[in-house]
């Protein structure tokens, strides 16, 4: 019988890696993930576990024994954030580009400077492109499920790559909710076990990973496989996303789609943000607003005939990030990515852009409310040249 | 325990010829040495951090590497080595794995002494069964010859260049191999090309022993070093018959000389036939020579100290 329990984001990540069982786990700590290989570490020194875990000294080593791990034939997991995932950076490429199903939890947490320990998505906006696959979760039940549907996900071999699995800094790690958790074995039955087909500690036969391509290599052919396993992912998302379904009865698919069917506004957005917004969606709708809301869960692939197809016939769409480009007048990075999958399509909504919550800044209901309101007048007059706002900033003028 | 010369052609070699190395490198010696002498029956992970030796070890679509290899980056090859020994402990507890297996990681002295020491003392710290080479040719070389903490003082390199204002490197060189003995693992040693048996010796003890084992192993370099290539093995002996470069082991907290030169030669001997150090012959710069020397006999004496011997 699944269990009902009251648990933290960190918690549940660890729960789901102890049914996981992972043959490797090199752990580092850093705020706000440090609860996740603390409970983890505990499960190993308690025998809940027979995983074998190395206490590196980095983040960079954690990688980097990741993928020594995941090459010698071992299952492996792992968990960081922030800093630590911007340490890791070089190796999150390597990780990817070697094909290694490595699956990784990180705890969103800003980037330093000013040092903050809070949420916000710098850090796994920086490795976007680093071809791993990113799965953002609301709450803890979904960083939970992500986290088991994620090894399935990196070890299909039409896929074979690194997954990481997005939960919100604080909001989501540190505070306790409602989470179901599966069975044992249906977990243990779910993941299955790792058997790839090479690896460095097959005796039969030796291999090389990591070879040195000259001038006149394959690293360009190297790298279109790559985005092939990336564009194949789509399927395998969505297919171990119903397999899920069918022991949990929680269905994942690309994204989640909240009161779109008639929507004329609609909100995007990701992480624990979804949650808030939904209030705010039933608010409209009391008041006869036709609003929805749709929450992306998987931002890399980013999804985008079936964002185009889910939100071409909305009039106007708010897109919140919770990072920056930096990029003088783009604005965030999935609304820029947005812009581009509609670039092509004739049948396109207004897209305005809201940053919020930069460095863990809250993002409330009155602030939500202002900002769907601003959108409803944008839907009378699309002609307006700032299409970036900031929702939260002290200075009250940048609300435009 | 004692291979003979004879024997180690026999053996079954684990870098095969053809990898692209320079004439006259050290480092494949090395490599050859101390993988020759692992028992027999010994399956290898071979892992590199990135330097001459992967690069010309690895060339897509070949390898010479008779064993499993693996490279990731160039700081963090004793990182990545320790996950793979870590998969390896997981996988036989779980009965997934059953042969033996060795693990070796190569790495240069910029590898070692400089951007892979933070991954080199943290394994060493987490006891992994492995051994670290550091093939030690005193610069960046696969970059072109570049100043690394293990490069010596008054040398040129190009990030060190004498000229107007300056005698090639000013700082001494670190003392990588003292401070992988103070992280007080079984086997550490320093180690030379030139002396086979020596190196033979070391690396049998350091495949023994059962955690991390460590060899600094001088691999002369002829295009950094400015030497014909037919001189390295008589460079490395230089090395070591001016003590610039001795040889001991450190064995559970005990230092022993392992070789001792029965004359010590000057340290002119071993620098005038190199072009990286010709500018310090130059009359301006001869309290430079006797300042190296002066150091290599002070560093000397405290290692004979260490050592419990006399001059």
């Amino acid at each position: 019988m699944p269990t009902i329990e009251a648990t933290t984001g960190n918690d549940a990540i660890a729960e789901a890696m102890r049914q996981v069982n992972p043959d490797v786990v090199p752990v580092y700590p850093i705020t706000p993930q440090t609860a996740i290989v603390e409970a983890f570490s505990s499960m190993v020194s308690n025998g809940l576990v027979d995983t074998h875990l190395i206490n590196t000294e980095s983040e960079h080593s954690a990688m980097s024994a990741a993928i020594g791990a995941t090459a010698a034939g071992a299952r492996v997991m792992t968990a960081t954030a922030s800093q630590g995932l911007a340490f890791m950076w070089e190796m999150l490429h390597i990780a990817s580009s070697l094909r290694l199903p490595v699956v990784m939890c990180n705890v969103n947490r800003t980037l330093s400077a000013p040092i903050n320990i809070h949420c916000d998505y710098s850090d796994s906006m920086g490795a976007r492109d680093s071809g791993w696959i990113q799965l953002y979760s609301e709450n803890a039940q979904e960083a939970y499920d992500n986290m088991i549907q994620a090894v399935r996900i990196a070890e299909n071999t039409e896929v074979l790559l690194p997954v990481m699995v997005l939960m919100d800094g604080f909001i989501i790690s540190h505070s306790i909710e409602r989470v179901q958790f599966l069975d044992d074995s249906k977990v243990k039955e779910f993941v299955g076990s790792y058997n790839p087909s090479e690896f460095l500690l097959n005796s039969e036969n030796p291999i090389a990973y990591g070879a040195f391509d000259s001038l006149h290599g394959y690293y360009f052919e190297f790298k279109r496989a790559q985005q092939q396993a990336m564009l194949n992912a789509y399927q395998v998302i969505e297919d171990v996303g119903n397999d899920f379904a069918a022991i949990s009865d929680r269905s994942y698919s690309l994204f989640e789609e909240y009161k779109m069917e008639d929507a004329d506004v609609a909100l995007v957005a990701m992480g624990s943000a979804a949650g808030t917004m939904k209030e705010t969606v039933d608010s409209f709708r009391s008041r006869g607003v036709k609003l929805g809301l749709l929450k992306i869960r998987v931002f890399r692939p980013f999804p985008v005939k079936e964002l185009v197809r889910a939100l071409s016939k909305v009039k106007t769409v708010g897109v919140f990030d919770r990072s920056h480009t930096f990029a003088g007048e783009l604005g965030g990075q999935t609304y820029v990515e947005l812009c581009s999958a509609f670039y092509n399509y004739q049948d396109r909504p207004l897209l305005k852009n809201y940053i919020y919550g930069l460095g863990g800044r809250d993002l409330n209901l009155d602030l939500l409310e202002k900002a769907v309101n601003g959108l409803m007048n944008e839907s009378e007059s699309s002609v307006n040249n700032c299409n970036v706002s900031y929702l939260g900033l002290r200075d009250k003028e940048a609300i435009t | 325990m004692n291979i003979k010369l004879k024997e180690l052609p026999e053996r079954n070699e684990i870098i095969t010829a053809g990898h692209r190395m320079c004439a006259g490198c050290g480092a494949p010696i090395a490599a050859n040495e101390i993988l020759l002498s692992a028992p027999q029956d010994t399956r290898f992970v071979v892992s590199s951090s990135t330097g001459c030796m992967q690069v010309s070890t690895c060339l897509y679509p070949f390898v010479s590497w008779k064993a499993s290899f693996i490279h990731s980056a160039f700081e963090n090859g004793p990182a990545t080595l320790s996950g793979i020994e870590t998969a390896y402990n997981a996988l036989r507890a779980r009965g997934k794995v059953r042969d033996n297996f060795h693990f070796v990681n190569f790495a240069g002295d910029g590898g070692t002494y400089d951007i892979g020491l933070q991954a080199l003392s943290g394994a060493l710290e987490r006891g992994h069964r492995m051994l670290m080479v550091c093939y030690n040719n005193e610069a960046y070389m696969n970059t072109g010859t570049q100043c690394s903490g293990a490069t010596p003082y008054g040398s040129w390199s190009s990030t060190s260049p004498y000229g107007e204002c300056s005698f090639g490197k000013e700082r001494n060189r670190k003392d990588l191999t003292a401070i992988v003995a103070a992280h007080n693992i079984p086997y550490v040693a320093q180690a030379s090309i030139h002396n086979y048996r020596d190196t033979v010796m070391k690396a049998q003890k350091a495949f023994a022993v059962n955690g991390p084992s460590f060899i600094n192993i001088i691999a002369p370099c002829p295009r950094g070093w400015r030497f014909p290539g037919e001189k390295t093995v008589e460079m490395a002996r230089l090395s070591f018959e001016t003590c610039i470069w001795p040889l001991y082991e450190v064995v559970e907290g005990k230092w022993k000389l392992t070789a001792k030169p029965k004359v010590k030669k000057p340290i002119e001997d071993y620098i005038k036939l190199q072009g990286r150090f010709q500018h310090l012959f130059k009359p301006e710069f001869e309290d430079r020579l006797a300042l190296i020397q002066s150091e290599v006999d002070e560093q000397w004496s405290k290692l004979l100290l260490r050592c419990g011997e006399t001059e």
